[in-house]
């Protein structure tokens, strides 16, 4: 909750000494309130009553930063409920489970399998990046450290889930440097794990019954010090799971109770019960609705490249458009003869544009231009998709050195450079396209028969 | 000290629209609080899962979806196996070939099979168009006298053809009026406003805000229903009160993550398996973001769909 000036003013020297370059202690109570100057440009302001206002201006969820060197990722610190409020800071982070009741071929397998999802969407590596290992108590703790360490081997951050405090302190001291998560506090055994936890330097997972015991948990981990928390939803029922994911996140964000505001973790497979499908759902389900971690049984391509487009769609931000690569594009087995075709940069208008072209099932080289990321008649308004651009970009990319097509399509909406572009681009055979998209598939062909 | 929620209920609600008749008929509709946030109050009518057919029959379908019709030889008979699926509320038969780029079929020739879908399943049913507007206008105007009395969803009135569209299924037939609008909050609030004052009962609408495949621009689709909700909760915004059906299969089977061949695409692996997780991976998002139907086309997503749905609520 953002303080008010006065409050601050209340907190504040009162010299009105003008070493900070306000007028009076009041003025500059008022910018800071603003978030237009840092209270650390004054001098006098004493340590405790900055605490006090760093304490009350501190974000609503807390920042949570896991893994290490290349791989630290942050999660949490998000300040709305609602994409369109403002961009969603953290995106949701996947991990595969492993249990240590598995047998080691299973496990081998699975561990073999995470690497196998790694592609590159629009500019952004798509990749498991995490594993939750899942200590059973009855295959022993031997097993767990083993496992740990194979785990280890593929260089994700890890996810220890284990409430044996014993256990957790051994898994520890093999990975504590890679800064794994340590999601093993309950009720029972939270001081011992917290210890553990700290002393290693990690985050801590808190687990509980219920809302209420997950609450109180949490709050007294805070009291004791700890702050490093992540909280894991449970897995006592799909309706229960999404209540506290829902309630926790909109508690912190818009109640301002802190003590809901960490990162969680939603084990969707452990919650979908084998059901695969199931799980697809829920994995999509807490991406949208305030999973920081979510736990799958397996990710296959099946999984993953709805769950990634979705989670690229969902952590834009919602001012800046989605751009893909300007370049050439070559479609079904084109080659240097084949047909060109140009749009804009815009990843929606990328995406519905080279769809629509792929299944027309003809060879040709889609060329991307730099429109700054703006959909076809707004880049055209803007002066930044016009003949002039085109035949710039040509020349700037050697387009007519790198392909031997002379024929270009243009979008139908910006038919009126068909002209200029003949002019600019001599040699070449400008062709409108149809307004939209869905209609591209006959013309191409068409165009091509 | 325990955890105190703070109920998020609304005074406003959205519009409970019944759809079909008889035993079989479905509410849709009628929360007073966000999707699926059953701790704030109960929500009054789960989400329906409906199953889309297309007059092209079984040539128009995937061969990963080809099996589960198997044995049939016409339209009516996918109709009648595509009721008996786990986890179907309602049927959607989408009249595609009418489109005049694509097959240009007549009027005639698909009302008269629309008929014979009709009479063969009592389920709840939703027509949807071929897309083209003026073609859309002739065959739903006549789809809206051919199902009289069975008070099915019309898909969809549009900007360019709902006083046709809008007249037929609203005025004359007595039917539910699809109101459809490109994923923006203030396109969807004027199609309704327009269809009211048309003289539509707001109470026979629903809508469709518009969708994507996620991926691809999904990120409009989330945040105008999102608003659309905001709006008709919080703000009591009675034109943005009606239901929100998304037909999810249209979109979600004609991308590339879903159609491409194994051959093709070898990394990728099983198609079938990528086209149901992304059949149900969209309809999860939507339906969390405040869609009260979804269509759908797969058997297998219908039922992890509709399985999901009765966890969450």
């Amino acid at each position: 909750m953002a303080l008010k000036g006065l409050d601050i003013f209340k907190l504040s020297p009162k010299k009105n000494c003008k070493e900070c370059g306000s007028p009076t202690c009041m003025a500059f109570s008022m910018k800071v309130a603003q978030g237009a100057v840092s209270v650390d440009a004054c001098p006098y302001f004493s340590e405790d009553a900055k605490a006090a206002l760093n304490e009350a201006t501190a974000p609503p969820m807390k920042t949570i930063k896991v893994g290490a060197g290349d791989k630290e990722m942050s999660l949490g610190g998000e300040t709305v409920l609602f994409r369109h409020e403002k961009t969603y800071v953290s995106k949701t982070r996947y991990a595969v489970a492993i249990c240590s009741c598995m047998d080691d071929a299973e496990i081998d397998a699975k561990l073999a399998a995470i690497p196998k999802v790694d592609y590159e969407r629009i500019g952004e590596r798509m990749f498991v990046e995490m594993i939750y290992l899942n200590y059973a108590p009855s295959a022993g703790a031997e097993k767990y450290l083993e496992v740990v360490k194979k785990a280890a081997a593929l260089d994700r951050v890890l996810v220890l889930g284990c409430t044996d405090v014993e256990v957790a302190k051994q898994a520890l001291e093999l990975v504590k440097d890679s800064k794994p998560i340590l999601n093993g506090a309950t009720p029972e055994n939270y001081a011992e794990m917290s210890a553990v936890a700290t002393a290693a330097g990690v985050a801590l997972g808190v687990r509980g019954a219920d809302i209420n015991e997950i609450y109180d948990t949490v709050a007294a981990l805070e009291k004791a010090g700890n702050k490093n928390l992540l909280i894991d939803v449970g897995v006592n029922s799909i309706k229960d799971a999404f209540a506290t994911a829902v309630q926790l996140r909109r508690a912190a964000i818009k109640d301002n109770d802190r003590t809901c505001g960490y990162p969680s973790i939603v084990r969707v497979g452990g919650l979908a019960q084998g059901d695969k499908h199931l799980q697809a759902a829920l994995a999509s389900v807490f991406t949208m609705k305030y999973g920081s971690i979510v736990v799958l049984d397996q990710m296959t391509y099946a999984e993953a490249l709805p769950l990634y487009g979705l989670r690229q769609n969902i952590f834009t931000d919602p001012q800046k458009p989605m751009k893909v690569e300007p370049g050439i594009y070559p479609l079904n087995g084109a080659d240097e003869n084949s047909i060109c075709v140009t749009t804009v940069d815009f990843a929606l208008t990328y995406f519905v544009v080279s769809g629509e072209l792929e299944r027309s099932g003809v060879p040709l080289n889609l060329i991307i231009n730099d429109a700054g990321g703006l959909s076809v008649l707004t880049s055209w308004a803007a002066g930044k998709f016009s003949a002039g651009t085109i035949s710039k970009f040509f020349a700037e990319h050697d387009i007519e050195g790198k392909l031997k097509s002379r024929k270009l399509v243009i979008p139908g909406k910006v038919a009126v450079l068909k002209g200029e572009l003949e002019a600019k681009l001599p040699g070449w055979e400008i062709i409108i396209a149809p307004n939209e998209a869905v209609q591209l598939v006959k013309f191409m062909k068409d165009l091509t028969a | 000290m325990p955890f105190t929620a703070k109920s998020g209920k609304f005074n406003a609600k959205i519009n409970a629209v019944e759809v079909g008749t008889g035993d079989k008929k479905i509410t849709i509709g009628g929360e007073n609080v966000l999707p699926f946030y059953t701790f704030d109050d109960a929500i009054a009518n789960a989400p329906k899962v409906g199953i889309e057919i297309t007059d092209g029959g079984l040539d128009n379908e995937p061969d990963c979806i080809k099996k589960y019709y198997e044995g049939c030889t016409s339209v009516v008979d996918m109709a009648k196996k595509a009721a008996s699926f786990e986890g179907v509320d309602f049927l959607s038969i989408r009249l595609e070939g009418g489109d005049p780029n694509g097959q240009n079929k007549s009027t005639e020739e698909l009302i008269a099979l629309l008929k014979e879908v009709a009479e063969a399943v009592d389920l709840p049913l939703a027509v949807c168009g071929c897309k083209n507007v003026e073609k859309d206008a002739e065959l739903l105007d006549k789809a809206s006298q051919a199902l009289e009395g069975r008070n099915a969803m019309i898909m969809a009135a549009k900007e360019d053809n709902y006083k046709t569209i809008g007249a037929s299924a609203g005025l004359a037939y007595k039917q539910i009026v699809g109101a459809e609008s490109a994923v923006d909050i203030n396109l969807a609030k004027q199609l309704n406003v327009l269809l009211t004052q048309l003289g539509v009962n707001g109470q026979s609408v629903v809508m469709n805000v518009g969708t994507a495949t996620a991926g691809y621009g999904f990120e409009y689709v989330v945040s105008t229903m999102d608003r659309v909700k905001a709006a008709a909760l919080s703000q009591s915004d009675a034109t943005l009160q009606m239901p929100i059906v998304t037909p999810v299969a249209s979109e979600v089977w004609a991308v590339k993550e879903s159609v491409a061949s194994e051959a093709d695409m070898p990394e990728w692996g099983d198609q079938e398996e990528r086209g149901i997780d992304m059949e149900i991976e969209t309809a999860a998002a939507v339906l969390v973001s405040g869609s009260n139907a979804v269509i759908l086309r797969h058997p297998e997503s219908v039922k992890a769909i509709s399985k999901m749905i009765k966890e969450l609520v």
